[in-house]
């Protein structure tokens, strides 16, 4: 049977409508493995994989480790503020440093764009990107499409708008690239300073007003502001942000229909979205969370099938 | 190409009841037992089974689910082809009970090695059996034997064992395919 098209997990970009298919059919099995009682299975026991990171994370760190560690993988964690990277070592001295002690696969995350890609060329283990820089981080727009999937029963013809710091989210860009493959509809909202000037060619609609954003969708995925990634001032103050982006109770009650919020974490609550949106029943924010571990335990088992070891 | 037709029309429904006769000798009225057909064509056989016991015992419930073994086989990494999963469906409590595996052909007894593995993960049954429509003796990779069986085969390792089924094929058969 056909597996995925792609070695590497490096971006959305690289996978077509069938990979992200097989993705979402296997992570459904996944999804089922997780509700047993016993929720490991032995696929991955002679697999070692390295989590590499070389910028902070909770939510994808932990959600990969458990992928990992249900599907019986050995796992080593790196993060690199308490590693050689800070006595001046190279990716590809510290990556290959690590694959010398037999290493499968790395799951790395980099504060530069590319970063996945270079050490794809450069290294003999598989690639799986979990965020570099402001570029993709393609196991986050999976883990969202498929639950938007969840929820509706299909992606196609849905209407998702992508709403604050587009121009530093690589959660959007990715998204943008996997809904826009499943067949959904996009929108992106934000202030003119945060829309990458260029954004309509990837096929998305801009809207700068948020109420008819939202008016318009059926899915509000809520970005956080990256304040750490920020040099320069794009708006003049968060609480200015926030009146205009940020999404309250008050808005969401007063809409036509009843839309879905999703958000990526980490939340900055009383930001882009109030804790009454964020705890209200039309948030997936925890249904997100969970079928994270079941879609990474697939893009792992579909990417370690891939290659033959005796 | 050779195709022989080992068992197909009245004897392969023959065959089929003899086996529920059997199981209902071991399991009287099924109040402790379940019936797990393996993915993927090990699910026909058990539902066939469930169906024909549901005639002999209408008053009785017949509890009977699939289960996927593709995360606990040994050859993965070990073949070219990527190794795709199957849905499970077991709605029902395993624990304590007798489980009659099903499969359409036992072989090397692989399957039935990583089917015992996954079963696990839904608890710790009484007792497990396997029931097989057809035994291809002389064959087996490790020790494995079938407690209810359809037919024996003697077959070489470049044979093929077929089984298709009434309601997803069109035809109940058995053929043995060289080629």
């Amino acid at each position: 049977m056909a597996g995925l098209s792609t070695r590497h997990l490096l971006g959305i970009k690289d996978l077509n409508r069938a990979d992200i298919e097989l993705i979402f059919e296997t992570a459904d099995t996944f999804k089922s493995v997780l509700n047993r009682p016993i929720k490991k299975v032995p696929s991955l026991r002679d697999v070692t994989i390295a989590n590499i990171f070389f910028e902070n994370s909770t939510r994808t760190r932990l959600s990969f480790e458990l992928a990992e560690k249900r599907l019986s993988a050995d796992v080593i964690n790196f993060a690199a503020s308490s590693s050689s990277v800070s006595k001046g070592e190279t990716l590809i001295d510290t990556v290959n440093n690590i694959l010398a002690m037999k290493v499968d696969m790395v799951v790395m995350r980099h504060p530069y764009a590319g970063a996945g890609i270079f050490l794809s060329k450069h290294v003999k283990a598989q690639i799986v990107n979990a965020g570099d820089g402001a570029h993709e981080h393609p196991t986050q727009a999976l883990l969202d499409a498929f639950s938007i999937r969840e929820k509706y029963g299909d992606v196609a013809g849905k209407k998702v708008v992508i709403v604050g710091d587009i121009l530093h989210s690589r959660v959007a860009l990715s998204n943008i690239l996997c809904l826009k493959q499943l067949g959904a509809e996009v929108m992106v909202c934000g202030p003119t300073t945060l829309i990458p000037k260029y954004i309509g060619s990837l096929g998305v609609k801009v809207e700068h007003n948020l109420i008819k954003a939202l008016n318009w969708c059926d899915v509000a995925n809520m970005l956080r502001i990256q304040l750490e990634r920020q040099d320069i001032k794009y708006f003049p103050s968060l609480r200015e942000y926030t009146m205009l982006f940020g999404l309250n109770k008050t808005i969401l009650d007063s809409l036509d229909k009843e839309i879905t919020v999703m958000h990526p974490g980490p939340i900055n609550r009383g930001v882009e979205i109030t804790s009454d949106v964020a705890d209200s029943k039309q948030s997936i924010i925890l249904d997100q969370v969970e079928n994270g571990v079941a879609v990474r335990m697939a893009v792992l088992y579909l990417l370690a099938g891939q290659t033959p070891t005796i | 190409m050779q195709n022989l037709t080992l068992l197909d029309g009245q004897k392969f429904q023959i065959t089929i009841q003899r086996l529920c006769r059997q199981l209902i000798e071991n399991h009287n009225d099924f109040s402790n037992t379940v019936l797990i057909g393996i993915q993927p064509r090990g699910i026909y056989l058990a539902k066939r089974v469930a169906e024909e016991l549901r005639k002999i015992l209408p008053d009785k419930t017949i509890l009977q689910g699939d289960l996927d073994i593709t995360f606990y086989r040994d050859d993965f990494r070990r073949r070219e082809s990527q190794l795709l999963p199957n849905q499970t469906k077991i709605d029902f409590i395993i624990e304590g009970k007798k489980v009659i595996m099903m499969d359409d052909v036992l072989w090397t007894g692989r399957t039935i090695r990583a089917a015992m593995d996954a079963l696990q993960a839904f608890g710790r049954p009484e007792k497990v059996e396997l029931l097989a429509l057809v035994d291809r003796r002389y064959s087996r990779h490790i020790p494995v034997s079938a407690d209810y069986v359809g037919i024996e085969v003697d077959s070489i390792a470049s044979q093929k064992v077929v089984v298709s089924w009434k309601d997803t094929d069109g035809e109940d058969k058995i053929v043995l395919v060289s080629e």
